[in-house]
């Protein structure tokens, strides 16, 4: 099944290794994903001001662009796009929310963008790991030749994804889609409640010390449980839980380096894919000599 | 008038030199434009460039090569009875009845100094030299400032995102006339942006071509230095007489 797909400018740059193991996983369960001809910035963090409607034509355009693939022929999923980035899943959904619910906004918008079809607000905005749940995540585990047998896994969702509720794809308060999903895929899951503590978000350009601290309590806390590794399916979380453990080192001499992943990756792991497609040179605390460990990699 | 439907006739016929050798009781058709503000008649054939000569202007700046390479005579205008604000290439443009309009001299924008040798080839070497590209809020306003029909704002998102081919190939026909930086509401500097993405993607994306690396190779052997050292030791008059002499085809 072709679906249109929104990737966002982390995942053509900074995080390159989700991108690639996404599409790898993707492909293997019979999706292809296919990216929006000519997208623009997803509108980086959705606007709150009431009348600061033009951050809103950024995500709008975007949606304009899957329209214009549907009514090509482009795609046989007529209704949705994916996304990959928790970042671009919220600001495009609750843009996309709030020209529905507000046609005011959404003619003023049209009327600004006038040299576009007129967005009719059909679209609707989905997050991967939606649907790979909407497949079946027994699907997923029939895929796994290569389970995660006896990898202790934390999962991690940061906040995008879950909120606001009326955005959120699972519970805001105890989340359990990536547990599920890793359970099925044979790993040891190590539910633990900073699965949705602060991450520190964009505190990482100005205050990289902050950061450093929220993730080594993230870390730690994980650790204490016994967790070997994470997992998480944002760019932002990624990098201030994997890239600043370089300041958590020098802060805690004591603390031990954990691979942070995207979990497509392990999934791609799971289900035995070529190596290239794992993208870990891109991975700032190197996972493949956990994996070697645990026999999941060679 | 015979309608003219091929856009080269239609530029020849535009830059017709009308003022010269043409009695003005001959001339048909007249329309009238605002140049700043002041009213003038003028001859409905006119490019907003020859417009503006005929109403008694001389151009030092806002006027190049006449023929739409260079960039130099960007204008904005707005239509009689529009709100909106058009820009265009005055030499390319024919006056419209109505017409307000200005001249654009230069564009005042920044011009970050860089080495491309030193650069890496990735998104961050825009966003070290040119940070307000984040800025883009997607309205297409450059888009639509665009002489040369370029789109702007795609090779702009393009550049946040690292992909110097599209960056490049967006941008190839931009002739540097500075309207959409002008008009940006995010004060993007567009056209430098894109200089800098050819830079870049000429250096690091593109393969040097086998022919060009061979005529570099005979360059530096010395294949050409007699040629060279022949024609620049004669004087202009020698010079002016070769030059008369050299084999062409025919006009």
């Amino acid at each position: 099944m072709k679906i249109a797909y929104y990737p966002g400018c982390t995942l053509k740059t900074t995080a390159k290794n989700f991108e690639t193991s996404a599409i790898a996983i993707a492909r293997e369960l019979g999706i292809e994903m296919v990216e929006l001809p000519r997208w623009t910035c997803c509108g980086t963090v959705f606007s709150l001001t009431a009348d600061d409607l033009i951050h809103h034509v950024a995500p709008i355009r975007n949606l304009i662009r899957v329209q214009e693939m549907i009514e090509n022929g482009q795609i046989e999923d007529e209704k949705r796009v994916l996304t990959l980035c928790s970042m671009c899943f919220n600001t495009l959904k609750r843009s996309n929310l709030r020209v529905k619910e507000n046609t005011e906004d959404l003619k003023k918008i049209n009327d600004l963008m006038y040299r576009e079809k007129d967005y009719r607000a059909e679209i609707e905005v989905i997050q991967l790991l939606e649907l790979l749940k909407e497949i079946g995540f027994d699907k997923l585990k029939a895929k796994a030749k290569n389970p995660l047998k006896n990898l202790r896994v934390a999962p991690y969702y940061g906040c995008m994804i879950l909120r606001p509720i009326e955005v959120g794809i699972d519970d805001p308060e105890d989340p359990t889609i990536q547990k599920d999903l890793l359970e099925a895929l044979g790993a040891e899951v190590i539910d633990n409640p900073y699965k949705k503590v602060c991450c520190g978000s964009y505190q990482t350009v100005n205050n990289k010390e902050k950061v450093a601290e929220l993730a080594y309590n993230i870390l730690g806390h994980a650790q204490q449980e016994g967790a070997e590794a994470i997992t998480t399916c944002c760019p932002l979380c990624a990098f201030n839980l994997d890239t600043r453990q370089k300041e958590v080192l020098k802060n805690h001499p004591d603390f031990q380096q954990m691979p942070v992943f995207y979990i497509t990756q392990l999934i791609a792991v799971a289900f035995g894919l070529d190596n290239k497609t794992f993208g870990f040179n891109q991975n700032y605390v190197d996972p493949k000599p956990l994996l070697k460990k645990k026999g999941l990699i060679k | 008038m015979e309608e003219k439907t091929n856009i080269m006739e239609r530029i020849a016929e535009a830059n017709r030199p009308v003022t010269t050798g043409v009695d003005e009781k001959d001339i048909k058709d007249w329309v009238t434009i605002y140049i700043m503000g002041k009213g003038y008649r003028v001859p409905a054939d006119l490019t907003i460039l020859t417009a503006i000569e005929y109403a008694g202007y001389r151009l030092l700046r806002s006027v190049g090569c006449r023929q739409g390479h260079c960039g130099a005579c960007a204008t904005i205008y707005r239509r009689a009875g529009e709100y909106k604000l058009q820009a265009d290439l005055a030499c390319q443009t024919r006056v419209e009845d109505g017409m307000y309009l200005v001249q654009i001299p230069f564009s005042p924008a920044e011009k970050a100094i860089y080495d491309i040798t030193k650069e890496p080839y990735d998104a961050s070497v825009f966003i070290k030299y040119y940070p307000e590209v984040a800025r883009c809020v997607s309205c297409n306003t450059c888009t639509k400032s665009c002489p040369q029909d370029l789109e702007v704002m795609d090779y702009v998102q393009s550049a946040i995102r690292g992909d110097f081919e599209a960056v490049a190939d967006d941008s190839f026909d931009c002739i540097q006339c500075g309207m959409c930086a002008i008009r940006c509401p995010a004060e993007i500097v567009q056209y430098h942006v894109a200089q800098l993405g050819r830079r870049m993607y000429g250096r690091y994306g593109l393969t040097m071509p086998k022919h060009l690396k061979k005529r570099v190779e005979e360059i530096e052997k010395g294949k050409f230095k007699e040629a060279m050292d022949t024609i620049t030791s004669k004087s202009r008059e020698e010079l002016e007489k070769m030059y008369a002499e050299r084999q062409r085809e025919p006009d």
